[in-house]
């Protein structure tokens, strides 16, 4: 089994590698697209006071555990043929996958962002009240100022995109060569009494995962050095 | 009075001892079934009967045929009740003594859109229709998961000397019966279904084609041999596949289904 899941890895297996594709580009995809949602919707919720506040942010705290499964119930049913945007086609598909991660992680991020900025709010409000900007170009020197720890936060999007399992298999409906991404692969195989292609997949899902949390180390180290320094 | 008491005493540890061993030792058997066979209710219908006549308990795991006869060779598992003849004998054939008993049957049927624009109704066998299905160039959902119902599918694909894998015309989700047909339902495509699921299951599909000679669908038992795992329930695995042989079991499975569908989704091997 050792020798059959290094020839996998190490290989060219094709659909090993097909799968490994359609795994990041959907991940990638909808960090990306979280991230530009999350991190606008974080910072306005961390640097402002504002009616409503409190209820915002339980909000988004609740839609942070956000069970996967039921974001990948409410868009199946959004984008099932009898559903509202039916007519679309777009069940089954990366896309699809791409929408029920963005409703999944959006929220993480936003709430991370959120907890970034508040701390540092306070001392960039006074800052620009002092030099005498406001409105958009506030809230673009606050994102500015905190990119390097908006890192950490898409980085924590990404984490949850590629090990998440249940969503993408009710949206994307595991579609080999299609939809096929490393978790549904993984739960396929399994099912099938055949681990020699789920044991690699994990092997390359947990590199992804010790690159990814490596990096967001390195981030955090960097900014408590800057801060000291 | 005494020696009287302790006599009685005596007497009643011999009964009751040989009372026990009338009851089998290792009560549970641990069976492995395909999904169509659980899902369609079937084993819940026979389980409480069997496990009353028998004095055993049934514990069922279903999964795709792949994954169910996997579980023999795991030790996960004392008796199997599937349904691909090539898969078993591979099994059986890795020589430990185990023999593969048919014991019923029903046919495979292709569904899909009400408008059959592949013109699937009507063919003799599956493998006309599947021809049919390519020359139209519909979409074709495939279980792609080594069940016993994908087993036949590619069998049917390769009587026509088709490799379907990687066709754009070609799907396969690698998920169970039910999912499959979620799919094939939400993309109006067709797909090879067994009966009984294809009932049980809520969509807007139809039934194309049925009970052609190329689509029936054989289920069988296989005891796992003692030879394979020592601890196995060899006795308990007996004891399910005699009772499936009484008149009881027999009548059941014939009837199972024609209260609810109006028609029987097994029949009996004679």
């Amino acid at each position: 089994m050792i020798k059959q899941v290094l020839e996998l890895l190490f290989g060219a297996d094709p659909e090993l590698r097909q799968i490994i594709g359609v795994t990041l580009r959907m991940s990638v995809m909808s960090t990306l697209i979280s991230a530009l949602i999350g991190i606008p919707w974080g910072v306005a919720m961390g640097a402002n006071q504002f009616k409503g506040k409190a209820i915002l942010s339980r909000i988004t705290n609740t839609l942070m555990g956000l069970p996967p499964v039921v974001a990948g119930l409410i868009v199946f049913l959004v984008l099932s043929r009898s559903g509202p945007l039916g007519k679309l086609s777009l069940l089954y598909s990366v896309p699809a996958m791409v929408i029920a991660q963005v409703v999944l992680i959006s929220p993480i991020i936003a709430g991370m962002t959120a907890n970034i900025v508040s701390l540092r709010a306070p001392s960039i409000n006074e800052t620009c009240a002092g030099i005498g900007i406001n409105g958009w170009k506030r809230l673009w020197l606050t994102i500015k100022e905190c990119r390097i720890p908006f890192v950490t936060s898409v980085l924590a999007g990404f984490g949850r995109s590629i090990a998440e399992v249940g969503a993408v298999q009710m949206v994307g409906g595991n579609i080999q060569f299609k939809t096929r991404v490393m978790t549904t692969a993984i739960m396929m195989q399994t099912n099938m009494g055949r681990f020699e292609l789920a044991v690699a997949l994990g092997i390359v899902l947990l590199i992804i995962s010790f690159i990814v949390n490596s990096l967001v180390h390195r981030i955090q180290e960097q900014t408590l050095r800057d801060r000291t320094a | 009075m005494k020696r009287f008491a302790l006599v009685v005493l005596c007497v009643g540890l011999l009964l009751s001892a040989a009372a026990c061993k009338q009851e089998p030792v290792n009560k549970v058997i641990q069976m492995s079934t395909t999904t169509s066979v659980n899902d369609s209710g079937l084993m819940a219908y026979l389980q409480p009967v069997f496990e009353k006549d028998s004095g055993y308990t049934l514990e069922i795991t279903s999964a795709g045929t792949g994954a169910a006869i996997e579980k023999g060779r795991t030790g996960d598992a004392d008796i199997l009740l599937v349904h691909s003849k090539s898969q078993e004998e591979t099994f059986i054939g890795e020589g430990f003594d185990e023999t593969r008993i048919p014991f019923m049957y029903n046919f495979f049927v292709i569904v899909g859109p009400a408008d059959d624009p592949a013109g699937v109704a009507g063919k003799a066998t599956a493998a006309e229709a599947f021809q049919a299905i390519l020359d139209s160039g519909s979409l074709f959902i495939s279980r792609g998961d080594n069940s016993g119902t994908h087993s036949k599918e590619k069998a049917i694909w390769a009587s026509i000397n088709v490799d379907p894998t990687g066709q754009a015309w070609y799907e396969s989700t690698g998920s169970g019966m039910g999912a499959t047909l979620t799919v094939a339902d939400e993309k109006q495509a067709y797909t090879i279904s067994d009966k009984a699921t294809f009932l049980a299951h809520e969509n807007s599909l139809s039934l194309l084609l049925e009970e052609t000679d190329d689509m029936k669908n054989t289920y069988s038992v296989i005891a796992i041999s003692p030879k394979r795992f020592a601890d196995t329930n060899a006795a308990g695995a007996q004891a399910f596949i005699d009772w499936l042989k009484t008149d009881t079991a027999r009548k059941m499975i014939a009837e199972f289904g024609v209260a609810k569908y109006g028609e029987a989704l097994f029949f009996n091997m004679d």
